[in-house]
């Protein structure tokens, strides 16, 4: 594909999805340009994992539509969208490698599905990406051998093993101590300048997003607040921004009569 | 009053949720065997195939390992229809004939109804555990973006397998059976084993060994429908994939038994007649 002459390489327009009844995300509409990196950034239950579910094309959308490289995911037939896969690499939160492979099959997962090369290439390619990430003569272990940061790294090298032009991280430094952490993200650097990759990263660390991204979107309550640039970030009066950025608690004012529907489990306090 | 009427009206509520559920899962399964068979046959010229070595994985899993364990539950059971059948038709002096009743018993009915819930209670409630764990650990989510089709990785290669498996090891079951018997009967009545079989062979027909066969093939695509559907439809954590785990353990030996009962209904329709 041809994507280089887009001018997004995705764009997400309007996208509101219910889980249940509850409303998630809220006319949520982003665009992210080709080689950029973009954080979602937001708290807990602000919708980002869900954005990212919907962008991977894990959910149908209840409304909007979402396209990665042109091509909207929900009108494109499978076949084409089987294609696309071939494009997206994905590092889970945990992980995700099949617990019944080892490291080395886990990562020529997706060559042997898109491809048709012989199993010593496939080999070869593995070793070359557990290079890149730093985990070179790995490959035999199974991934209930490894350690955290030795998984996720894994399952980078699986996310990069087609050298795809999208790639999402779900929360890469979760659960990771400060050095490991600050490793991936020079890791996600190297491959956006190496490799020439657009990259989504949903996180809810500050220090990482800052230091990788080009440009943030923060998310809360489903909604958008702000896309834009870190100094645009930083600078923002917005008071739910700074509090995410400040790590203060949320000082949202409590209506008494509100709070005793609450207490008393009412939905609506009925008005005599 | 007041109450009474609430409460029924919840009652009926539930029956009524119950049953939609029930038919939103009924085809959720119809369409999951849509799906599994699809994959099979046209998977490979949409150049997304079924993997023979996973097919050939799940064989040694369900078929192979089972074949100790299913000699031994089908070979008891053989001896102990031959035990009573001794002891019932000798009062009419009839004593011989327990050759032709284990005969007909195992190949109609007991071999492959043993087998079913062996297999499901072993290898269907595996199925769901290995499903669900890893829907659980998004190993299913990570399937998919990569491109492939869950159904296709995880759900063609078990109904293939199964199909294959279940009615070879009801096969399986039929000669142990017999053989479980012969042993008891030749002892018991004092004749040859060879005689024992001879005279097994006179008696079965084809329509006698055909009709396990048939039921073993509905008990397979129960069974592996059941488990894949389960295991793909677990609910959240540990406890999800243990609840889901029983419940097709349940569900599948249940539907085994009531199915039996149809089939021998209609398998043996012209002979009420």
């Amino acid at each position: 594909m041809h994507d280089m002459d887009l001018e997004y390489a995705i764009e997400v327009e309007d996208l509101e999805t219910y889980y249940g009844d509850r409303q998630i995300l809220r006319g949520v509409s982003l665009k992210v340009a080709p080689e950029e990196i973009m954080v979602i950034m937001g708290g807990s239950g602000s919708g980002k994992s869900t954005l990212l579910r919907y962008i991977l094309g894990l959910n149908p959308p209840h409304a909007g539509t979402i396209k990665l490289l042109g091509n909207d995911i929900s009108k494109i037939s499978s076949q084409e969208l089987y294609l696309l896969k071939k494009d997206i690499g994905v590092s889970f939160q945990s992980g995700a490698l099949m617990r019944s492979l080892s490291v080395g099959e886990n990562i020529c997962m997706p060559l042997k599905e898109h491809t048709k090369l012989d199993e010593n290439t496939m080999h070869i390619m593995a070793r070359m990406k557990l290079e890149v990430v730093n985990l070179s003569g790995f490959e035999d272990l199974m991934p209930a051998e490894l350690s955290g940061g030795m998984i996720k790294r894994a399952a980078i090298a699986r996310a990069i093993v087609m050298d795809p032009k999208l790639l999402f991280f779900d929360e890469p430094s979760a659960g990771l101590d400060p050095v490991v952490a600050a490793e991936l993200d020079e890791l996600i650097l190297h491959l956006r300048s190496a490799l020439k990759m657009t990259i989504v990263v949903v996180t809810h660390e500050l220090d990482s997003a800052f230091k990788i991204a080009d440009r943030i979107t923060i998310l809360d309550q489903g909604k958008i607040l702000l896309t834009g640039t870190t100094e645009e970030v930083k600078n923002s009066d917005d008071r739910r921004i700074q509090d995410l950025l400040n790590r203060r608690p949320k000082q949202e004012e409590i209506d008494p009569e509100k709070y005793l529907d609450i207490l008393l489990g009412k939905k609506a306090r009925q008005v005599p | 009053m007041t109450t009474v009427m609430s409460g029924f009206i919840r009652f009926v509520e539930n029956v009524g949720r119950k049953f939609v559920g029930g038919i939103a899962e009924l085809g959720y399964v119809l369409v999951l065997f849509a799906e599994s068979l699809y994959w099979g046959f046209v998977g490979h010229s949409r150049q997304q195939p079924v993997r023979v070595q996973s097919v050939l994985k799940e064989i040694r899993e369900i078929g192979f390992n089972a074949v100790l364990i299913v000699s031994v539950l089908c070979m008891a059971v053989g001896a102990m229809l031959a035990i009573q059948g001794v002891a019932t038709l000798k009062a009419f002096g009839q004593e011989l004939r327990t050759i032709d009743l284990v005969a007909q018993a195992t190949t109609r009915e007991f071999a492959s109804l043993i087998v079913g819930i062996l297999v499901a209670g072993r290898s269907g409630s595996a199925i769901t555990a290995r499903i669900g764990t890893m829907h659980e650990s998004q190993e299913i989510d990570a399937l998919r973006v990569i491109g492939i089709n869950p159904v296709r990785h995880l759900g063609s290669p078990v109904l293939l397998a199964m199909i294959v498996c279940v009615p070879l090891l009801t096969i399986v079951g039929y000669f142990m059976c017999i053989f479980g018997s012969g042993l008891f009967v030749s002892s018991a009545l004092d004749i040859p084993l060879a005689t024992y079989m001879e005279r097994t062979l006179e008696v079965l027909t084809l329509n006698d060994v055909s009709q396990g066969l048939i039921k073993s093939s509905v008990f397979a695509i129960i069974i592996a429908l059941v488990g894949v559907s389960n295991g793909f439809q677990v609910g959240s954590g540990a406890e999800g994939v243990g609840r889901s785990t029983t419940r097709s353990v349940v569900l599948s030996i249940s539907f085994i038994v009531v199915a039996d009962m149809i089939f021998t209904y209609f398998l043996n329709i012209a002979s009420f007649s």
